[in-house]
């Protein structure tokens, strides 16, 4: 009996250590990339919603954003080794990192966006940019007086390609006789950040004609809207709701939903409901979309709504198949 | 009083005004720090413990050291022509497209002996080659090297972003970069290397390729003072005229002048795409080759003095990312910011100080040695 007693209390400061270790030690952490967390773009909707996550739940997180390629494993790996988990990576460039890392502390979760690390601890996280390019592209060509709208990308990569393929799409869908131009901003890192270039290029396309504008480029961005407000032109968001920007002249945003992604990696970390393997988020999950708020639906027509949301009902009944860039490395012309 | 005619010992000139100087920057860089609220003494603790206080962090420092040794020495070389190559950074660009386009086709068929100099080779090539279009152009067209190199590097990274989002991408790969090679072409990890004999380390990007570089500061060294050639290098340099009156023929050194440093440079791919990421990537130069400038400048152009710069460029990069991580207040702009202090000072302002230590040297000068002079 008395062995008994013992064994219970043992058990139950056990059972309440761990509990409480549980709750001390949830210790989430993540690893931004080169953009930097104020890119106004990618990262920072990342950075959105692990903030929301903090603010919501009074937990912090452990953050570091990497300046060089051998950063990514060395942030990934002291993340682990500081006892972080889940450990977040941002962006397809830290897979190789994070799949080394992972592998080496297979008790830590970890998640990534972007990119499909495939391990039984990853949650990989990418995204249907297509589908959503494929909305915004619907609506440049509606929205169009000129029959010729324009893309801005920022490096020439293949995602950045999977965003221009799937605009083209659409443009063509709505308007098969629509034209597209495409610029890239530069060849390095900086072209993410170069407003003032994104702005030279659109003023470019605006004088070959194009009337509406859409920015898969980062920080470029915010000079290609500026361009376009300064030109009385249309100008379309990506990644986060950027209508607010310039309200008038911000057709739309093709949204990204990152920051939800990253929310509920720290969220379902931290109520038991991790689920490693791959989420591929599309319309039909609400990963991606287009922005219609308060700033810009003067400008979205009845008819420019209701060919959106036929186009949107179509890609998720599955009988509009948008093409993606990055399954064969080409776009259809 | 000229104080710059007053000679010094050399303890004073190498050792202790470099100290002073890095002293002085941490003090602005201090002052900087307790404005945003942190202490900038455990700042510096966290920077020096971060870069020296266990292996892996001396991995890392070493790692980098590695690629500023290269970069810098290419700097160097140049400079010693009058020659600003500012082209480092497309260089070693291209010196890595050379290893990885040998790896792709023949990682598969000869064995590692063979791999690691035909990799080392390819490098050095490539970059010499890059090298060599604005060197040409300047020794026979006259157009300055300052101009065309910076443009190099941007037909480089614009080359290197056509090829692997077209040509030499992975089949079915998100991210532009190659296959990864086999790992017979991979230059041995410093912790594997260390492995053999025995010595537990902790894994870091350091590899063999620190070897290699400390061997290339000592031919620098070898080649810019103790050869003929390295004389005509330094006589074109020092004044084109008497170059032409002794005999050298000043386009010819303009041409070896450009293709060593391009040659060195495209070296620093070695350390990075043999050594650490074993496929070929975009931006793996990650700025080192501008680093390089302002590593030669603080090591003034001499081998010895550029190992050291590297070694304190490493310091800053590795203790720097330790900083960023141990603080949260401290951003990685804030990094960019001490580090472009220490540079001000030991670089830009590096003889700032000097009037001031010749005339405490002066005035605590044995008098005996006074009489005598």
């Amino acid at each position: 009996m008395k062995l008994n007693w013992r064994f219970a209390l043992a058990a139950a400061g056990l059972w309440l250590a761990a509990g409480v270790a549980q709750a001390a030690d949830y210790k989430p952490a993540v690893v931004f990339d080169m953009g930097g967390k104020f890119d106004k773009s990618f990262n920072q909707g990342v950075y959105d919603g692990v903030e929301k996550f903090k603010s919501e739940t009074g937990i912090g997180y452990l953050e570091f954003e990497v300046t060089n390629e051998a950063q990514r494993e060395q942030a990934l790996r002291k993340m682990a080794q500081r006892g972080a988990d889940p450990v977040l990576g941002i962006g397809f460039a830290q897979a190789p990192a994070l799949e080394k890392v992972a592998k080496e502390f297979p008790d830590t979760r970890f998640a990534i966006i972007d990119m499909v690390v495939d391990l039984p601890n990853v949650r990989s996280i990418v995204f249907k940019e297509q589908e959503g390019s494929f909305l915004v592209g619907v609506l440049a060509a509606l929205a169009s007086e000129s029959g010729k709208v324009g893309f801005i990308g920022g490096m020439d990569i293949p995602l950045i390609r999977k965003f221009a393929c799937g605009y083209a799409q659409g443009v063509k869908y709505a308007n098969a006789d629509a034209e597209v131009l495409e610029n890239m901003t530069g060849s390095t890192p900086a072209a993410w950040n170069d407003p003032g270039r994104g702005g030279e290029l659109t003023k470019s396309q605006f004088d070959r004609g194009a009337d509406v504008v859409y920015a898969a480029a980062g920080g470029t961005g915010v000079g290609v809207y500026q361009a376009a407000k300064d030109a009385g032109k249309l100008a379309i968001g990506v990644d986060s709701n950027q209508n607010y920007l310039h309200p008038g002249t911000m057709l739309t945003s093709m949204l990204k939903r990152v920051d939800v992604a990253a929310y509920n990696v720290f969220k379902d970390s931290m109520d038991d409901k991790f689920t490693p393997g791959i989420q591929v988020l599309g319309l039909a999950e609400a990963g991606v979309g287009w922005a219609i708020d308060e700033h810009n639906e003067s400008m979205i027509t009845a008819d420019m709504k209701a060919a959106v949301e036929a186009a949107s009902a179509k890609i998720i009944a599955g009988d509009l198949a948008v093409h993606d860039y990055t399954s064969d490395n080409s776009c259809p012309q | 009083m000229n104080t710059s005619a007053v000679p010094l010992p050399a303890w004073i000139e190498v050792v202790l005004i470099p100290l002073l100087n890095i002293l002085l920057a941490l003090i602005v860089a201090g002052l900087i720090m307790l404005t945003i609220g942190v202490d900038p003494v455990e700042a510096v603790a966290i920077m020096i413990r971060g870069a020296f206080g266990y292996d892996e962090a001396i991995g890392y420092t070493l790692y980098y050291t590695t690629n500023f040794i290269f970069t810098g020495l290419a700097v160097a070389v140049a400079f010693h022509a009058s020659l600003f190559n500012i082209g480092g950074e497309g260089q070693a660009m291209i010196g890595g497209l050379g290893v990885g386009l040998v790896f792709l086709l023949l990682d598969s068929v000869l064995p590692t002996l063979l791999l690691i100099p035909i990799g080392i080779i390819a490098a050095a090539l490539f970059g010499a080659a890059w090298a060599f279009i604005p060197a040409w152009l300047q020794a026979y067209r006259g157009s300055h090297v300052v101009i065309t190199t910076i443009m190099f590097n941007f037909i480089a990274s614009s080359l290197m972003v056509y090829l692997l989002v077209n040509v030499l991408i992975k089949k079915g790969s998100m991210s532009p970069e190659t296959r990864e090679f086999e790992p017979g072409a991979w230059m041995p990890f410093m912790h594997d290397f260390l492995a053999w004999f025995g010595f537990d380390v902790t894994r870091s990007p350091l590899n063999l390729s620190l070897v290699l570089a400390l061997v290339c500061a000592f031919l620098v060294w070898i080649y810019i003072w103790r050869t003929r050639w390295g004389y005509e290098l330094r006589t074109a340099g020092f004044s084109e005229d008497a170059a032409v009156y002794a005999g050298i023929k000043p386009k010819t050194v303009v041409i070896s002048a450009m293709c060593i440093s391009g040659a060195l440079a495209g070296l620093m791919a070695v350390n990075e795409i043999m050594g650490v990421h074993h496929r070929l990537i975009l931006n793996f130069t990650a700025g080192y080759g501008f680093t390089g400038i302002a590593v030669s400048l603080m090591g003034r152009n001499h081998p010895v003095g550029i190992i050291f710069a590297s070694l304190l460029f490493g310091v800053l990069y590795q203790g720097g990312a330790e900083l960023a991580f141990e603080m949260p207040k401290v951003s990685r702009e804030m990094v960019v910011a001490i580090q472009g202090l220490i540079i001000l000072f030991s670089g830009a302002l590096a003889l700032m100080l000097r009037p001031w230590v010749v005339r405490i040297y002066l005035m605590l000068r044995p008098p005996q040695v006074q009489a005598a002079s």
